[in-house]
């Protein structure tokens, strides 16, 4: 990659200033949740992160996570796709709409949705306190990221390929498939990569919605906040950094997986 | 030549990291003495700004409350600044500093916490009522008219009744509600043993388990749930808000009693107005919220009803006794139900 080798370092005072802001977000909190898990020792560690509830409440957290992020990556980029290459009445306020998850209080969304989709759903849809509402809230607080990465991708995408493809005999699926997924596909990754990160910690839209039964519908930042609240602060910081790692093994493997579609366009 | 350049910038990096941490602890400080300056200049009559912590039920009451205390003389020109939130969480927070003059709390622990920091006086209970400002008991809210019939602990637990509780390790308001039926296995003559199965039965039937009896309400609202084990208060708050519903109380029930103190550094008026909560006018006023007043000439003058077996938490052991062999989170004997949970249900 000779134009990244090119490129002028990254002057000394931003990178300074990037490390001692970093430091002050996000290392040293991080830190300080790590040291406290291992307030009580390894063995105390390893028995807080096996216990059966929390595994439970682990194993779940991250199946739906998963999941959800599954349906993010086709749902998300077909709605930037829409976006970006459609044209319809009303475009602008479905665009804005999008974000709109992110600016509603995620308890409010739980409220939300239980209104909706709850005992008394209008629809007669109740799926309330069931591992499918956790699903549904997961869906919808994490929706924007997908869409957000490939939104600016799609809109520099060269259509000229496209076209050259199809002049050349090649039907839509064969484009999309060869010419336009390729290229999305880092963009995308990255938008899962963020949405997982948010799933699996999230507590507001879920705490409500979910039911909070052990072994059924608890999720990990519920079980956490239950451990915080009987006094298990170390528990709870042990069970929190198991997520931490998980999530980080999940983001940095996205990063690899993005620099590696990057590389063979190159 | 780079390299030579880069040492001063991380110099500068690191000097201006730790500007940045000394100027946001010199905020911190400054806040923290900032309310006396404050509490000086609102000083224009001999008022004082007061810091009220307190759990999340009693919000409606105090907003009437406050207004009442401010017109009596030890009163006048005191403002408060209030927060509301679950009990022990706001226990937590005041003991990692938030600022509090008065706390309330649903159940002594959380006071107790405080105590054992030294945030809040040893003597804090040394009045007639043992330092509680409210008394409630755990009720059967239930559908308008109780379509289920549910009247007797024992219907609670039938096949087919979808219970409501919160979870019993975030929320005060749950310990109250366990303990309740616990207490009402044995006072109806049960031994220990079969009052621990009433509890695994209990927590089987339980369809959700909200984070904290608000939040359990607002499920209860929401459609869900035959009958919602909560406060008296509750229920009656939930019935002035229009919302549908009716309550029963059990023979058998607990005795809630709610702890409230001013804390060490407080400035008088907080002594004050912890005195004032306990007059027949604040009494009342917590009265007509629901709440069951302490003060007997008071209670009198409502009407709420008296179950035929009334029992404390003392009855039972105690508070520290009580976290000890019920809610500690790893061996607690609700912490084993839930547990095993997991092994005999599979359905999800």
């Amino acid at each position: 990659m000779p134009e990244r080798a090119s490129r002028p370092r990254a002057g000394n005072l931003t990178l300074g200033i990037t490390t001692a802001y970093l430091s002050i977000i996000v290392l040293i909190p991080i830190a300080a949740i790590v040291a406290r898990s291992l307030d009580g020792g390894l063995g105390t560690f390893w028995d807080a992160v096996t216990d059966p509830q929390a595994v439970a409440t682990l194993k779940l957290t991250f199946a739906v996570s998963a999941i959800v992020v599954l349906i993010n990556a086709v749902t998300g980029t077909l709605i930037a796709w829409v976006l970006v290459r459609d044209r319809f009445w009303g475009k602008s306020i479905v665009n804005a709409i999008i974000d709109l998850p992110f600016a509603l209080p995620t308890i409010v969304a739980g409220l939300t949705l239980l209104a909706v989709y709850g005992p008394k759903s209008p629809f007669g849809v109740d799926i309330a306190f069931t591992r499918v509402a956790v699903g549904v809230a997961l869906l919808f607080v994490t929706i924007p990221f997908v869409v957000r990465a490939v939104q600016p991708v799609l809109l520099e995408l060269d259509r000229d390929m496209e076209e050259a493809a199809a002049s050349l005999g090649a039907t839509n699926f064969t484009i999309c498939r060869r010419i336009v997924l390729p290229n999305l596909t880092p963009a995308i990754l990255s938008g899962c990569a963020l949405a997982f990160g948010k799933a699996v910690g999230e507590f507001g839209s879920v705490v409500l919605i979910s039911g909070n039964i052990p072994f059924k519908t608890e999720v990990s930042s519920v079980y956490i906040f239950g451990q915080i609240e009987s006094d298990g602060v170390t528990d709870a910081a042990a069970v929190s950094v198991v997520l931490l790692l998980l999530s980080l093994v999940v983001l940095v493997g996205a990063d690899l997986l993005e620099r590696r579609t990057r590389r063979h366009e190159d | 030549m780079r390299s030579i350049r880069r040492a001063p910038w991380l110099l500068v990096a690191a000097l201006m990291a730790a500007l940045v941490v000394s100027a946001c602890g010199g905020t911190s400080d400054s806040s923290g003495g900032g309310t006396g300056a404050e509490a000086a200049a609102d000083a224009s009559g001999d008022g004082a700004k007061l810091s009220l912590v307190a759990y999340s039920t009693p919000k409606e009451a105090y907003a009437e409350l406050i207004p009442l205390f401010q017109k009596t003389p030890e009163g006048a020109g005191v403002t408060f600044t209030e927060s509301y939130d679950a009990s022990g969480a706001q226990s937590r927070a005041v003991e990692a500093g938030l600022p509090a003059d008065v706390v309330e709390f649903s159940l002594e622990p959380d006071m107790i916490r405080l105590v054992d920091t030294g945030i809040v006086a040893s003597d804090w209970n040394q009045n007639d009522y043992d330092g509680f400002v409210t008394d409630s008991v755990v009720v059967f809210v239930v559908r308008k008219g109780n379509p289920k019939n549910i009247k007797t602990w024992d219907d609670v637990i039938q096949p087919g009744v979808e219970v409501l509780t919160p979870n019993p390790f975030t929320s005060g308001g749950a310990r109250w509600n366990l303990m309740a039926g616990y207490g009402a296995q044995l006072k109806q003559g049960k031994t220990e043993e079969e009052a621990v199965a009433f509890l695994g039965q209990l927590l089987k039937s339980t369809v959700v388990q909200d984070k904290s009896a608000r939040d359990a309400l607002s499920t209860f609202d929401a459609g869900k749930g035959d009958v919602l084990l909560s406060y008296e208060n509750e229920a009656i708050a939930a019935q002035q808000a229009g919302e549908e519903v009716d309550y029963v109380v059990p023979d058998q029930t607990i005795l809630i009693q709610n702890p409230v103190a001013s804390t060490e550094d407080a400035p008088e008026q907080a002594t004050a107005f912890v005195k004032f909560l306990y007059t027949t006018e604040a009494q009342k006023a917590f009265g007509e919220k629901g709440y069951r007043p302490v003060v007997a000439d008071v209670a009198a003058g409502f009407d709420f009803p008296a179950p035929t077996d009334l029992f404390t938490i003392d009855d039972l052991g105690g508070w520290p006794d009580v976290l000890d062999r019920f809610f500690d989170k790893d061996n607690g004997i609700v912490a084993q139900i839930e547990k095993g949970m997991g092994v005999s249900t599979d359905s999800g």
